[in-house]
């Protein structure tokens, strides 16, 4: 590894890079805690109201886990962890991450985990009679690039049932966690596949109340950068809040 | 050109598949001096500890630094110092434990001091977005009398905001619903 490699500070510069502040998103736009279609959330969402955080250095800052973090070769790779190859339809999942003003955030970190092929879970709570597949384990990270840019390969995963009412069926998704570059824009997400006959029936997806809201967490399917004779492919970009106005001053 | 942002959705039940890393409640290497334990219990709105969730803490070293990419105040200078822990349980006992130093004041750039603190993510099945909160230090009286966020929360909540000295650290637990609910944040 080169020095360049390890050392994110000569990509950054503190004064044009970070922010004073980042935007505070309107209602609408992320889904409401209290959500009674999806059962879950009766118990486990606060009912005082939120208290506004004025957004200070704690906020403003976040862990610079892109390249402390050991990211290996072949994690971005979920087709190839194992001795052989998943059953399932492969696919690749790109896109960017970029914050709300359209510019990519270099070097942070993605995570993701999925069912597999059949919509199981490698997870002991998972009692989903769908058979277990030895090849795959489910879960991804890397690290975006120098454009922002993210790649992974893996197998499209299954839609699985659920608890939460009568014949109640997840579409297919893969899990995304993004740390962004403060703790401002943490961000953890589903990605879901286009034309999918499920998306009118699941509360989690129609949680966000926004039919805008909701398509972007659909992926694109590209023919362009699907690849001949091995996988299709889908695009997901992501957008984490940018800055905004000033608040230190009128908050303090 | 603002794009809107991407929306949250839930952690969902199966996060152990990817989430959890093995360091992630470490903040600080093991052996730091000073390091001390901050651990609580996370109760639902029925009073029953949550079994299944993901708790993150950011926060400033004991200078006021941070361990991130642009080095606000100068970048952390203690060795070992990720100022970063995670902690996740699929099938727990609703308690947590993670192992940091006591973060030192900030000055804000108006001047005023915010006292010592640790920024929280929680994230669980039934949570469609994170709940941030933060976690204060009890034994820090005259700060937390001058910290200017502290001064936004009624006062009778301000006490939920505490973590309390226990030996080799400190104590808090999140209450999610009813008597001494948590103080949740909007960012
Ligand atoms: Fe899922």
């Amino acid at each position: 590894m080169t020095a360049a490699e390890t050392e994110p500070r000569q990509i950054y510069d503190a004064v044009t890079d970070t922010p004073s502040s980042y935007v505070r998103e309107p209602d609408g736009v992320q889904p409401p805690l209290d959500y009674p279609p999806y059962k879950s959330t009766q118990l486990r969402h606060p009912k005082q109201p939120l208290i506004y955080l004025p957004q200070t250095m704690t906020e403003l800052t976040g862990p610079a886990l892109g390249s402390a973090r050991a990211v290996g070769p072949l994690d971005h790779d979920l087709t190839r962890q194992h001795d052989g190859e998943p059953i399932g339809e492969r696919i690749t999942v790109f896109g960017h991450v970029y914050d709300t003003e359209g510019k990519p955030l270099r070097r942070t970190l993605v995570e993701i985990w999925q069912a597999n092929a059949c919509g199981r879970y490698r997870h002991r709570w998972d009692r989903y009679p769908a058979p277990l597949d030895p090849n795959f384990t489910g879960a991804g990270r890397c690290v975006t690039d120098e454009e922002g840019r993210y790649r992974f390969v893996t197998v499209k995963p299954g839609p699985y049932p659920w608890g939460n009412h009568y014949n109640a069926w997840r579409p297919a998704h893969i899990h995304f966690s993004l740390l962004g570059r403060a703790f401002a824009q943490r961000l953890v997400t589903q990605m879901y596949f286009p034309g999918d006959p499920l998306f009118r029936y699941d509360p989690i997806f129609n949680s966000v109340g926004e039919v805008a809201g909701r398509k972007r967490l659909i992926s694109r399917f590209s023919i362009r950068d699907s690849e001949p004779d091995w996988a299709l492919a889908y695009e997901f970009d992501i957008y984490l809040r940018g800055p905004g106005a000033t608040q230190f001053e009128e908050a303090f | 050109m603002i794009f809107p942002p991407t929306a949250s959705q839930t952690v969902g039940p199966y996060f152990a598949v990817g989430l959890p890393w093995p360091d992630g409640p470490f903040a600080v290497a093991r052996d730091t001096p000073g390091a001390v334990k901050i651990r609580g219990v996370i109760y639902d709105g029925a009073g029953t500890p949550i079994p299944d969730f993901l708790l993150e803490t950011w926060q400033a070293d004991p200078a006021g630094r941070f361990a991130d990419l642009w080095g606000h105040a100068g970048p952390s200078e203690l060795a070992g110092f990720r100022g970063f822990a995670r902690v996740g349980h699929e099938d727990g006992d609703g308690s947590f434990e993670i192992l940091t130093v006591k973060p030192g004041p900030l000055v804000l750039p108006g001047g005023s001091i915010e006292a010592p603190h640790i920024d929280v993510s929680l994230f669980a099945r039934g949570m469609l977005n994170r709940c941030v909160t933060r976690f204060y230090f009890a034994d820090e009286v005259d700060a937390n009398d001058a910290d200017p966020v502290l001064a936004t929360v009624p006062a009778e909540r301000r006490e939920t905001l505490l973590s309390r000295p226990i030996e080799g650290g400190y104590e808090i637990d999140l209450r999610l619903q009813g008597p001494g609910e948590t103080v949740f944040f909007a960012l």
